[in-house]
């Protein structure tokens, strides 16, 4: 196995809307900063890899117009997923596995400000079963919340402290959508969008665009003084139906944080992808975390969630810690489909 | 004005899905109002039916009936409905385990209020009127109440006995008739069989005021079952001058918080061409604007 890094991450603020900004307009902001930082061009780039859904803006193939934000010309090596920008994190690090190039740009954009995004995410559910009932994104959730009570690991006072606690580590990020210091006694005197979730224990929709440099061994060390080394990188999903499944536990999550050796060091620092508080409490549990771990000190999804672009992010976010020296050992996870369906668990390291 | 262009703009697919041979079928069935689950190699029993189990493992297309009910595992309110869901009125997303089967179907349930969800709770399973061979050939669940009906109906012809017509006779002449033992000298309205001081009967009819004292009272704020009349309202005892039992009646024509213990009331009757054999001939007890009876003069009636 090669040595893979994060040797670079820049992203646009979240906010609820980017007015002016199609595909081109919000990658080549990221994608060219991301380059800069470590003093590439894209003729430098091995690999090019981008994460986004076209139900976002709603157009087909609106991930080929945002090829037009790169410089693709002559023609470039270039891949996307229908899947967080993280998924195309876990691509291009499987792309310099094979050893014939050395660097990868990852990419990914997310406007959820030009739909209905519970609405769209609808669309994830099973086509013959859910999908024809309108199931929204958020009260998928709710179920999943309420089987938490009903399973005495959590209540809504922990739902409503894991909001604050995000949101108050959001105040010193500049990029976050949602920060400051929200009551948890005013967050529990919310109505109910779909009980037992109030407002506040939804993640926010926002408009973000994320893009990270990795780079392989040598490489990597030459373009930064201590890169982010992936030390450990594992996604795993589970069955589709809701039915089928125990929604208070994550088996992915732990699953695929035991392969990606999660339990192998101390953990200082863990960027998780939980649009929904009670989820948190949930990818906690399945990984281990305990006490002594900060998780989340970006504010997290619950501070800034754009779709497609919030699990890159954390990735960014949870690499941007260790390229500072800030800390070690890093934990960085990404979420995909209904109710943590789909969790991606990497580990990033400083030595 | 923005400088950035918008307008509004629709995305549709009007794609058909293939079924194939265990979802086919499910569906299909539906329109026939007939609910099966499918058998899994293990011997488990998935409805709504999948082609392979969480194992991988494919299902044997064997089908089993199911009963229309099962068990709400989760749930959601929604007090708000949103575009595409199913009611335009508040109710419950759930995950039902429908009866005789191992995992758990998404569906909405039609209870109405969010009191009535519990997870554990039972449903049934109500058919749409119209049905396309989609999921939504079931309406929705709606919760199965643990109460059967059971009234009871029985033909009586009753009597009040020789007092009480007396005392109701009276009424329907604008009379409060008292019943009283010369032995004890008590005066007893309405009228008793016996005087439970004594043990003789009331042989003595005399008629009393219609005004007297309120002796203590209560303002019902609560609805209940059969009530007549709307919350809040005051209910009290009246010692008639001249008798030693208190009747009770309604309190009206002050304000609640004047109304006191002591407090002097006379009768308002009902227009006298309404006047039947009853104590509802009064509409209700009215403050005489009198002093206040001591509390000494009342307390032995308490």
């Amino acid at each position: 196995m090669r040595d893979v890094a994060i040797v670079s991450f820049s992203q646009l603020p979240s906010v609820k809307e980017i007015e002016a900004a199609d595909e081109p307009e919000l990658v080549q902001p990221v994608t060219s900063d991301a380059m800069k930082q470590v003093g590439l061009t894209q003729d430098d780039i091995g690999f090019t890899c981008s994460g986004s859904t076209d139900y976002l803006p709603g157009r087909p193939f609106s991930f080929v117009a945002a090829v037009d934000g790169l410089k693709a010309w002559p023609p470039i090596r270039e891949s996307h997923v229908e899947m967080d920008g993280a998924f195309a994190l876990y691509e291009a690090w499987v792309r310099l596995m094979h050893g014939d190039i050395d660097t990868a740009l990852v990419f990914s954009f997310g406007k959820g400000s030009l739909g209905s995004v519970p609405d769209i995410l609808n669309l994830q559910n099973d086509p013959y079963y859910v999908q024809p009932l309108g199931l929204d994104s958020i009260s998928a959730a709710a179920l999943q919340a309420q089987a938490m009570i009903d399973a005495r690991k959590a209540t809504e006072r922990d739902f409503a402290e894991v909001a604050a606690r995000n949101r108050k580590n959001a105040i010193d990020n500049p990029n976050a959508h949602i920060k400051g210091d929200f009551s948890v006694e005013e967050m529990l005197e919310e109505p109910y969008i779909s009980s037992p979730l109030r407002k506040s224990f939804c993640s926010p929709v926002s408009d973000s665009a994320a893009a990270v440099v990795l780079a392989a061994g040598d490489v990597a060390k030459k373009l930064v003084e201590r890169p982010a080394w992936i030390r450990g990188i594992d996604h795993r999903t589970e069955p589709h139906a809701l039915g089928q499944r125990d929604l208070t536990t994550s088996p992915s999550t732990k699953l695929a944080a035991e392969k990606a050796g999660v339990g192998k060091g101390k953990v200082d620092v863990a960027e998780l992808h939980a649009p929904f508080a009670h989820q948190e409490i949930i990818l906690r549990e399945a990984m281990g975390l305990g006490e002594g771990v900060r998780v989340n000190p970006s504010g997290g999804a619950l501070a800034a969630n754009s779709l497609m672009t919030a699990g890159l992010i954390r990735f960014g976010e949870a690499a941007s810690r260790v390229l500072s020296g800030d800390a070690d050992r890093a934990l960085a996870h990404t979420t995909n489909g209904v109710c943590l369906q789909h969790n991606l668990v990497a580990v990033l390291e400083g030595e | 004005m923005s400088e950035t262009l918008s307008a509004p703009y629709v995305l549709e697919y009007t794609y058909t899905r293939s079924t194939g041979p265990v979802i086919g079928r499910f569906l299909e069935n539906l329109r026939y109002e007939v609910l099966e689950g499918v058998k899994t190699a293990d011997g488990r029993v998935l409805c709504p039916p999948l082609e392979y189990d969480e194992e991988g493992e494919p299902t044997t297309g064997e089908f089993v009936p199911l009963r229309p009910s099962g068990t709400v595992k989760s749930w959601s309110w929604v007090p708000e409905p949103r575009k595409g869901h199913p009611f335009d009125r508040p109710f419950a997303w759930a995950l039902i385990q429908i009866d005789g089967t191992d995992n758990a179907m998404v569906h909405a349930v039609d209870a109405g209020k969010a009191k009535r969800m519990k997870t554990g709770m039972r449903v049934r399973l109500r058919w749409a009127d119209e049905k396309n061979g989609t999921i939504r050939d079931i309406a929705c669940f709606e919760p199965i109440s643990p109460f059967m009906p059971g009234p009871v109906h029985l033909d009586y012809q009753v009597n009040p006995g020789k007092h009480y017509t007396a005392y109701l006779r009276g009424l329907e002449q604008g009379k409060l008739i008292g019943g009283k033992d010369p032995q004890s000298g008590k005066v007893y309205v309405p009228p008793r069989g016996a005087d439970p001081v004594t043990g003789n009967p009331t042989s003595e009819y005399v008629e009393v005021p219609d005004a007297g004292v309120l002796t203590t009272f209560t303002i019902i704020r609560i609805p209940f079952e059969g009530q007549k009349l709307k919350p809040p309202y005051c209910f009290g005892a009246i010692v008639l001058d001249g008798a030693d039992t208190p009747i009770y009646h309604l309190i009206s024509g002050v304000p609640h918080d004047e109304i006191r213990m002591g407090m002097r009331v006379k009768a308002k009757w009902k227009p006298q061409d309404e006047w039947e054999t009853s104590l509802e001939n009064i509409l209700y007890f009215e403050p005489t604007g009198e002093p206040d009876a001591p509390f000494d003069s009342y307390k032995e009636h308490l």
